[in-house]
């Protein structure tokens, strides 16, 4: 039977040089900033504003998780983010024009308006976009993976999560065909320790989610979810796994979500000493100390790549604005493919 | 020779088996066991298990899993044991299969077969008609054939089509219809209801057993002198209303049957349309006869009191003439 493992060393895997450490730390970087720019944006200005149509649902405090793991996956895997995993869409490809528009229900967003936040996809890209049934990507990234194996391909898929959707039949359902079908997908879990008010004690009785991967036949480890190099890391080491034909792996980020559940949440629920722990542990600010001790990046630059992330958002949220809303004409198209030879 | 329906339905997704690498199969017993009612019989040894997939009792994960292979290209015919576990998989169908195109343009080519229907003493839990909560979700097509051809025919065009199909099969009719078939590859289109026996005085609208069950009770009514046209639905969403509101324009009068319980079930959606769209034409109300609003009952007396049947349908048909 599998065991859990715990990851205490950070950094040993598919990054190991240093040169190579660096050039990753300054990807990881620029994408954990733009996505904690981004986001903020949108939780802590637009969402305020009245600009954003419906609700918001961000990754603060959790940038490394999807980062790190996203970093570590080829273009030709597939990637099923869930709604705390913005900078997937990045790392694939996605402007954050078109995620401002997304947000803001106009047609320049990935979905054309039909639907909002963070439920976008695209199979050209290979994302899948989420629904808000917690954990019902769980099954259909392990068909996507059962595809690619019976295709004869060598990718994988990655499939996330948070602690809250481990709780459902899907999840346990989709984890267990993975094991029996020895599906190539990385399971991939945020433990932010809150499912929206419920703390993990109510919500499980195991210690850890990795505990679950076991019970499954599924090999599980438990990572340092704000430290990008051991996320990074450890899902090198799951895909390289299923590659090989081994099947299903099982990651459990443990981390903290640093805001509410969605931007109308202020999570007084949260006892405040959490809050003042996990603001030391942030991920970002975490990875420029690294940064800046290995000599990899000053703290002028540093202050440089924020500006241009600055930049960068201010232009995108202007294009989104001028992003037109969708024609209601267009309400009825698209529930059925076109008929065959139109 | 003549087919089943049961073997209609295996000899369609045999044939787009073989004509297209694709295709495959997933469900529970279907591989060794041949399904529980052998829809998959022999396929495991002709086909191997790569497309041949036995799963754990997980509905929700082989609905799922068929959503994932379907948005990478795949074609997965998956198969519910009974129909009635479809609500296990219910919000897979509903939430993530039929929103997807809509949602993000993503195609989501999946058929899910499903058993259905009552009248084999299958009880509260194998017995149900489930099609109308998936009538009642655009981005689904619902398909449920009453004849071997059209089940053969039907198959294979949801297993081309590149929406989410859900395939209801009747259980009763599996080994009690035989057809001889037409040689060779053909499909029937998905949307297009049939005129299955034409008449001048009156018209029943229906779908499935209850095909059998008008056509049975046409025939008594004929020797009466009262002419019964039979408009069998075949898909029941996108509903082929043309044909159900020509048939009733030409015979004035309209009788909804169908087996699924009455409140909520797709003799309402058919009967307002009707009323709509033709009511200048009506001679009479539309008349709905469906099962009444209990679960299906177990035992023999209580089933056969449950179902509607060609008596019932005499008795309102009579009724009905006379108005």
């Amino acid at each position: 039977m599998a065991a859990v493992k715990t990851t205490a060393v950070a950094g040993a895997g598919s990054v190991a040089h240093s040169s190579s450490e660096a050039a990753f730390a300054r990807r990881a970087h620029y994408y954990m900033t733009l996505m904690r720019e981004v986001e903020d944006r949108i939780e802590r200005k637009l969402y305020r504003q009245g600009k954003i149509v419906g609700g918001v649902y961000v990754g603060r405090g959790q940038e490394a998780i999807c980062v790190g793991a996203g970093l570590a996956a080829d273009p030709e895997d597939v990637l099923f983010p869930c709604h705390r995993d913005l900078a997937l869409y990045f790392i694939r490809g996605i402007h954050p024009r078109q995620v401002f528009a997304q947000y803001m229900g106009r047609v320049g967003g990935p979905t054309g308006g039909r639907d909002g936040n963070m439920h976008m996809g695209d199979m050209k890209l290979r994302i899948v976009a989420i629904i808000s049934a917690m954990a019902a990507s769980v099954p259909v990234a392990c068909g996507a993976a059962m595809a690619l194996k019976y295709r004869g391909s060598k990718n994988v898929a990655l499939c996330f999560f948070g602690d809250g959707a481990t709780s459902r039949g899907d999840w346990h359902e989709g984890l267990n065909l993975a094991a029996v079908q020895k599906a190539p997908v990385i399971y991939i879990c945020n433990n932010n320790q809150y499912a929206y008010s419920t703390p993990l004690s109510k919500q499980m009785a195991c210690e850890h989610v990795a505990d679950r991967g076991p019970g499954y036949g599924i090999p599980a480890e438990i990572v340092d979810g704000n430290d990008v190099f051991a996320v990074n890391a450890v899902t090198a080491r799951a895909i390289a796994h299923a590659r090989a034909g081994n099947g299903p792996y099982l990651i459990e980020c443990k981390t903290f979500r640093m805001t509410g559940h969605a931007a109308h949440d202020g999570a007084d629920y949260v006892p405040k000493h959490l809050w003042k722990e996990w603001e030391a542990k942030d991920p970002i600010r975490r990875l420029e100390r690294r940064m800046a001790e290995e000599g990899w990046a000053n703290e002028g630059e540093i202050r440089a790549i924020h500006a241009g992330i600055l930049r960068e958002v201010d232009e995108a949220v202007e294009w989104a604005e001028k992003s037109p809303l969708p024609d209601p004409s267009t309400l009825l198209d698209n529930v059925y493919a076109p008929p065959k030879g139109a | 020779m003549p087919v089943t329906y049961v073997e209609a339905i295996r000899e369609g997704i045999w044939e787009e088996m073989e004509r297209d690498d694709s295709v495959f199969v997933i469900g529970e017993d279907i591989g060794v066991y041949g399904g529980a009612f052998k829809v998959t019989l022999g396929m495991l040894d002709h086909f191997g298990e790569r497309r041949v997939i036995d799963t754990p009792i997980s509905e929700s994960a082989i609905v799922g899993a068929a959503i994932g292979a379907g948005l990478m290209g795949l074609r997965p015919v998956a198969e519910m044991q009974f129909a009635d576990f479809i609500s296990c998989g219910f919000d897979q169908i509903v939430n993530f299969a039929a929103k997807c195109r809509y949602r993000w343009g993503a195609a989501v080519p999946i058929v899910v077969r499903a058993p259905s229907g009552g009248g084999i003493r299958g009880g509260p839990f194998h017995s149900q008609n489930p099609e109308a909560w998936f009538v009642h979700t655009p981005g689904l097509k619902v398909i449920e054939p009453a004849t071997a051809y059209d089940a053969k025919g039907l198959i294979k065009a949801a297993i081309r089509d590149d929406d989410p199909v859900v395939f209801f099969e009747h259980k009763a009719l599996y080994r009690r219809i035989k057809e001889d078939l037409p040689a060779g590859d053909y499909t029937v289109p998905i949307g297009k209801a049939k005129v299955f026996r034409e008449g001048r005085h009156m018209s029943i609208i229906t779908y499935g057993a209850m095909v059998w069950t008008a056509l049975e009770a046409a025939e008594e009514l004929e020797k009466e002198g009262l002419s019964v046209e039979i408009i069998d639905l075949r898909t029941l969403l996108p509903i082929d209303e043309e044909t159900v509101l020509a048939s009733v324009r030409k015979t004035t009068k309209v009788i909804v049957l169908h087996e699924d319980t009455l409140t909520g079930g797709i003799g309402g959606e058919l009967s307002a349309r009707i009323v709509e769209k033709a009511f200048e034409s009506l001679d009479g109300p539309v008349i709905r006869i469906a099962a009444p609003d209990t679960p299906v009952p177990y035992s023999p007396p209580l089933e056969d009191a449950f179902l509607p049947n060609a008596a019932k349908v005499i008795e309102k048909a009579r009724w009905l003439a006379a108005y």
